[in-house]
């Protein structure tokens, strides 16, 4: 269910102390941690539980699971987020995200590329309803996608890539 | 605020409040009801189930449902509990909870006991308009724990079980996982209990209002060994097994009924009937001299107790550091049953160790896991302790023999090793080990016994006495002594001792608020936090008025078995049978990660 992975303490340590903390302040840290691992390590959540005062393992991963930004698989290099909100629906986000599934290679029922490049998740809104349909790859907006338009930028990620 | 005494109105009934925590309090003192799956008095309210919901009706007007339970009272409200709104809401309530239950209530554990098949019943929900859940979507039960059994299927997520293993012990091996409809509690990433740091306190099973924590019952174990002709089955009984099995036969909570229960197992047909508090006289011979050692040679002190084996697991887990502190002593229960097992082929006929079973009923839940210790079995791969039940399974037990339990009569048990002094009795609260090696202490140190036996400052076993210093003159010997019961309490104590703020000698700890009184394996009492003071009441009353002695060292029994065959405490052979080690099992704990 949850990935194993050697873990660097220290890293996590710093990020503690860079958020203060605090237990109210754990939303952050796991944050700053998937930031890091593209995912949250076993390991991670375990040592976070233990160490931080009011803590456990088990409440992290409550935490964790909670919310859909993170992740317990490791996610691709390329995070595809494409919008499915209402503006970004009417306007044709379905075939969108049908032609992702069909351009990349999704193990069945998983979200992430079998190579680890690219993984897909469907929000539900991106807040920019004017460009809609909107698709953001790794924190850069691509306005007003298409089925055909949405094959390029992946192809040219992909050229990138095998340089 | 002024101490006027203020009023409100439940149900037109004028009704005095002063500091109640919330209006469920007040409605209850009030002699009144309302259901609650979530609300514990002891742990944190948490307002999930909303079944304590009522109608309020301030004084400008304004109606409001609200749940009872996080409501503060307020004067000059009206409160209605039973109004026709919120008795829907509460049918409603229970319809889906009924919804996606695991409805198999004849072969649940908990049937009888439990508080969502009561509500169903009392409310009448006769059918159900939800869809229900299908055996397709059945998660799997976690059987794993020696001493407890999760049951994901019959959750209703009131968390009390989260909040009592937060609060009590300061671990929260569960706790609630992912969102919405597909919310569970688990220990973390749906491990099993036994991969986790639960220390099987049973604290979890003890609030669970359903049939989602149970013990691991082996009632059927027991009656097949009692039904084998081949074996000689005898019984041990803890301290506190007394005080609380009445409950289940409409006694009070703390009403002593040992006779009756030693009159109850002959009737089952076991065959030799002794007590755990034998047992309990003996660790005290043997801790009070390893602790009056250890203080000559001021090496690893404080001393800490090892009754409890949810302590002695907490610190083998997460604190191996610290094992050096930790008593050899064996507990009660695992001393007494090396000794029956050793010295009954000598003393009975027909009795070998290899066709004697014995059965310890325990208010434990954790007792099942020690039990099984590597340190527990012989050579020969014999265990000394072969079943442990719980006060509550050997009462499941009473009832299916057909035996009358509230009528019977009391009987005695059997000697030798039944024979037992006060201070054996009073283990079984918290603070009671303390005091009876204190007695004991006393004696050993001066030579003659202790003026006054009721050390007052070790008892109480409510919310505000989970931790007590208490300073001792013996002689012009100053001892100071540390009682504290939830693990919480003891992580702050070891804390203390690591941080070398710690003045004291000896750290009792029992990992259960109270003590054994209020072990994981009692009869349900967690609606009510007078139970633990009752049932605590009735130890120390029949210490000080039932029993011919109040100190370890004066039973006769003991005296004979030192006599016979011990020699003296902390012996070679009392070192054998009666001591044990203990296991770093630091290694896969959670803490492991974080070195």
């Amino acid at each position: 269910m949850v990935c194993k992975e050697t873990v660097d303490f220290k890293k996590i340590d710093e990020i503690i102390t860079e958020c203060g903390g605090k237990k109210s302040n754990l939303i952050a840290i796991l944050q700053k941690v998937q930031e890091v691992y593209r995912y949250l390590p076993e390991d991670a959540m375990i040592y976070i539980g233990s160490k931080m005062e009011g803590l456990s393992p088990a409440t992290v991963f409550g935490v964790a699971t909670f919310y859909a930004q993170f992740s317990l698989d490791p996610k691709g290099k390329y995070e595809i987020k494409c919008c499915d909100g209402t503006a970004c629906h009417v306007r044709g986000s379905m075939p969108v995200l049908n032609a992702i599934k069909a351009r990349l290679d999704f193990e069945e029922g998983k979200l992430t590329t079998k190579d680890g490049l690219f993984s897909l998740e469907t929000v539900s809104c991106l807040g920019a309803c004017g460009l809609a349909p909107v698709v953001v790859i790794n924190d850069k907006v691509y306005p007003q996608m298409t089925s055909d338009a949405i094959k390029v930028v992946i192809d040219t990620i992909l050229q990138e890539e095998n340089k | 605020m002024s101490e006027d005494k203020k009023t409100l109105k439940i149900e037109g009934k004028e009704v005095e409040f002063t500091d109640e925590p919330n209006l469920l309090e007040v409605i209850r003192k009030a002699g009144m009801n309302v259901p609650t799956f979530c609300y514990r008095p002891d742990i944190t309210q948490f307002g999930a189930c909303r079944m304590c919901v009522v109608e309020v009706k301030y004084p400008n007007g304004r109606v409001m449902v609200n749940s009872s339970c996080t409501m503060p009272p307020e004067a000059g409200i009206d409160v209605s509990i039973n109004s026709k709104r919120v008795r829907k809401i509460r049918k409603t309530v229970l319809e889906l909870l009924l919804a996606n239950h695991d409805r198999e209530c004849t072969t649940c554990e908990k049937s009888g006991k439990c508080e969502l098949q009561k509500y169903a019943e009392e409310y009448g929900v006769s059918t159900i308009k939800y869809p229900t859940l299908d055996k397709k979507e059945m998660l799997p039960v976690d059987c794993s724990s020696p001493s407890l059994v999760r049951d994901p299927n019959k959750c209703i997520l009131c968390g009390a079980c989260v909040r009592a293993c937060q609060e009590y012990q300061g671990h929260a091996v569960l706790g609630f996982a992912n969102r919405g409809s597909r919310t569970l509690v688990q220990p973390m990433c749906g491990k099993d209990l036994a991969d986790v740091d639960c220390v099987y306190c049973g604290q979890c099973k003890a609030v669970c209002p359903t049939g989602a924590i149970t013990v691991k019952n082996e009632v059927d174990k027991v009656w097949d060994e009692i039904n084998n002709p081949e074996k000689k089955v005898v019984i041990q009984a803890a301290p506190s097994v007394r005080v609380a099995l009445g409950e289940m036969f409409g006694l009070s909570a703390g009403e002593n009924v040992i006779g009756k229960m030693y009159a109850a197992a002959r009737r089952i047909g076991f065959d030799l009937i002794f007590d755990t508090n034998f047992g309990a006289d003996l660790t005290i011979m043997e801790e009070a001299t390893e602790f009056l050692g250890r203080l000559k040679e001021g090496k690893n002190l404080p001393l800490f107790t090892s009754c409890c084996p949810a302590w002695v697991r907490y610190l083998e887990t997460q604190h191996p550091e610290m094992l050096a502190h930790l008593s050899t002593c064996r507990s009660p229960m695992s001393m007494l049953s090396p000794v029956l097992k050793k010295l009954l082929p000598q003393n009975f006929e027909g009795y070998t160790r290899e066709n004697t079973v014995v059965v310890a009923i325990m208010p434990c839940t954790a007792k099942k896991a020690e039990c099984k210790r590597p340190q527990f079995k012989g050579d020969d791969g014999i265990y000394d302790t072969d079943y442990v039940l719980t006060t509550e399974e050997f009462g499941q037990m009473i009832k299916s023999a057909g035996i009358d339990f509230k009528n019977i009569e009391a009987e005695e048990c059997d000697s030798p090793y039944g024979q037992y002094t006060g201070a054996g009795t009073i283990f079984g609260a918290s603070g009671g080990v303390a005091e009876a090696a204190a007695r004991t202490a006393y004696y050993f140190v001066t030579g003659e016994n202790i003026a006054n036996n009721d050390i007052l400052e070790f008892r109480g076993v409510d919310k505000h006495s989970r931790s007590k210093l208490i300073e001792l003159d013996i002689k012009g010997t100053k001892v100071k002594i540390k009682v504290v019961s939830t693990l919480v309490e003891a992580e702050m104590a070891i804390q203390e001792i690591q941080d070398g703020r710690a003045d004291y000698q000896l750290l009792e700890v029992m990992a259960c608020p109270g003590g054994c009184v209020n072990g994981g394996g009692q009869p349900i009492s967690c609606d009510d936090i007078t139970i633990r003071e009752q049932r605590a009441d009735g130890l120390y009353k029949e210490d000080a008025k039932d029993l011919q002695f109040r100190r370890s060292h004066e039973n006769p029994d003991i005296v004979k078995l030192y006599d016979e065959y011990l020699e003296k405490p902390n012996s070679h052979k009392s070192h054998e049978l009666l001591h044990t080690t203990y296991d770093d099992k630091f290694k896969g704990s959670y803490k492991d990660v974080t070195k």
